[in-house]
């Protein structure tokens, strides 16, 4: 590992101003930072740690609407008793992706900017891979090793997925990022947030600029974030990565029949991938009507692309849309025993 | 050095304040503990936040000390397996494993024990499920499962009548 300086911001001002500096790098939580630096991934001359900052707070604001502190962490959010009543899908998505040492130590932010779990990205000695170095190919694709990659928004430079289960949530809640550069302040849409190799180079993955840091995340007040729900696919029952997962707030109108509805899925895209034309075709369906239920889903499945290692995902992330649709429609306390076991393949 | 934030690095462990002299702002929190200060409970696995084998707490909260930087944990309080007993008396956790058979080899024992304190701590040892769930950032190569859920369910069940009486709960700092 290269040597590098640590500096404990004080203040907001000093971090922005520590993070202009030439191979500054940010770090809060840790767990994917260190990860990071151990197999080479970053190598950076200056460490900034933020977790001086006053970005911790959850509040419920006005009329309901919800404001997390970028340095929150997983654990404390989960645990938020509003956050479990209101919107149980960001508490599912939270309590369901990591293990409770790694919830106690990463924080909102930092969950957001995890990097792909693609193993060739993740190698502790160089393969080919665009993201790691621009040019060198995909090691992925040229070797047809596809199964945990994107069937959405992938080209032939790249088809990693991004890997937080919070992203998906957040995006099925029209959630907002909040972020500070030295520009000031701008928002972007939680769905807006990661980006696609269709939308920008491998090498970047998220919109943030090296010099900007996440400041929070704030989640509106909608009547369809209590009737949510995260549904997680496994190839475990715990501590593991989703394979295809699903985030749904819906609102209900007379009866059974869906008003309005968001949802997102994770391990699809290198970005929570929005099923719109879905969402528009859901509209006035009865949500006993199953049969009706997967032909809407399936319109937004109609451009998927699968590789030849994950012809799978599209059925799978098509009827995990679904069973989490009629999950969302039945709110309980939210359990994650059960939430595991039904996130499990079947 | 041009690495390093100042001279000495202070830690907080196990009550006790310890110096980490011309420290190397890239070692993590568990090389530290063990190369620096001697313990050696906090055990090296993954190195990479996957195994559990390092867990120690911090301020209390159970964390891996594999991807804790240790320049980072200066104003924290750190408590590893060796702070568990108190005056040579086993934490009940300590007592309950050995009672249950909880391990064959031991090496990731320092782990499941810490993070089986906070486990019932943190109110998530309610059934052989919860526990289950709330323990699956430890694993045990030997597969010692079993053995360590019943170990956990059986403090979390003391610990639960003796909340329901006026008597004093057992064990350690943490």
């Amino acid at each position: 590992m290269k040597e590098f300086t640590y500096v404990k911001a004080p203040d907001m001002a000093a971090a922005l101003t520590a993070l202009r500096r030439p191979g500054a790098q940010l770090v809060a939580g840790g767990t994917e930072l260190l990860n990071w630096l151990k197999d080479g991934i970053e190598a950076p001359d200056h460490l900034v740690d933020i977790t001086g900052l006053p970005l911790t707070a959850v509040d419920v604001g006005p009329h309901g609407r919800l404001r997390v502190g970028a340095l929150a962490r997983m654990s404390d959010l989960a645990a938020h008793p509003e956050v479990a009543r209101e919107r149980p899908v960001l508490a599912q998505s939270l309590l369901l992706a990591a293990s409770p040492q790694l919830r106690n130590m990463a924080t909102i932010g930092g969950n957001l900017q995890q990097r792909t779990r693609c193993p060739y990205f993740r190698a502790d000695t160089p393969l080919p891979c665009n993201k790691r170095t621009p040019g060198a190919g995909c090691a992925a694709l040229q070797a047809d090793d596809t199964a945990q990659h994107a069937i959405f928004g992938w080209t032939q430079e790249c088809a990693a997925t991004h890997p937080s289960d919070l992203a998906v949530a957040l995006a099925a809640l029209d959630a907002t990022i909040l972020i500070s550069g030295p520009g000031g302040e701008r928002r972007v849409p939680a769905d807006a947030f990661h980006l696609t190799p269709e939308e920008a180079e491998p090498r970047r993955h998220t919109v943030l600029a090296p010099d900007e840091l996440i400041t929070g995340v704030e989640v509106p007040a909608r009547p369809s974030a209590r009737l949510s729900h995260y549904l997680k696919v496994r190839q475990r029952a715990s501590y593991e990565f989703a394979v295809v997962s699903a985030a749904v707030a819906l609102e209900l109108t007379a009866g059974d029949t869906i008003g309005s509805v968001r949802i997102a899925l994770g391990g699809v895209a290198h970005r929570p991938w929005r099923l719109t034309a879905a969402e528009e075709a859901l509209r006035g369906t009865e949500l006993a009507d199953t049969d009706a239920l997967r032909a809407a889903v399936a319109i937004s499945f109609a451009d998927a692309r699968p590789l030849p290692g994950n012809g799978y995902k599209v059925e799978l992330a098509q009827r995990a849309a679904v069973r989490a649709l009629r999950a969302a429609a039945r709110p309980e306390a939210p359990d994650v025993h059960r939430a595991g076991a039904n996130g499990g393949p079947r | 050095m041009g690495t390093s934030l100042q001279p000495t690095l202070y830690l907080t462990v196990n009550g006790e304040k310890r110096e980490v002299p011309a420290p190397d702002v890239r070692a993590t929190l568990l090389d530290t503990l063990r190369e620096r200060l001697g313990l050696t409970g906090a055990k090296k696995g993954c190195d990479r936040g996957e195994c559990g084998a390092c867990t120690v707490h911090l301020d209390g909260r159970r964390v891996l000390s594999c991807l804790t930087l240790a320049v980072a944990a200066q104003d924290a309080d750190v408590v590893t397996v060796e702070g568990l007993a108190t005056d040579g008396e086993l934490h009940a956790m300590q007592r309950a494993f050995l009672d249950h058979d909880a391990f064959q080899c031991g090496f990731c024992t320092p782990g499941q024990l810490m993070s089986a304190v906070a486990c019932v701590r943190e109110g998530r040892a309610g059934s052989p499920d919860e526990i289950r769930e709330w323990m699956s950032g430890n694993l045990c190569r030997c597969a010692a499962y079993p053995q360590i859920t019943a170990a956990i369910a059986d403090v979390a069940e003391r610990a639960a009548e003796n909340e329901s009486t006026p008597a004093e709960s057992g064990g350690g700092r943490s």
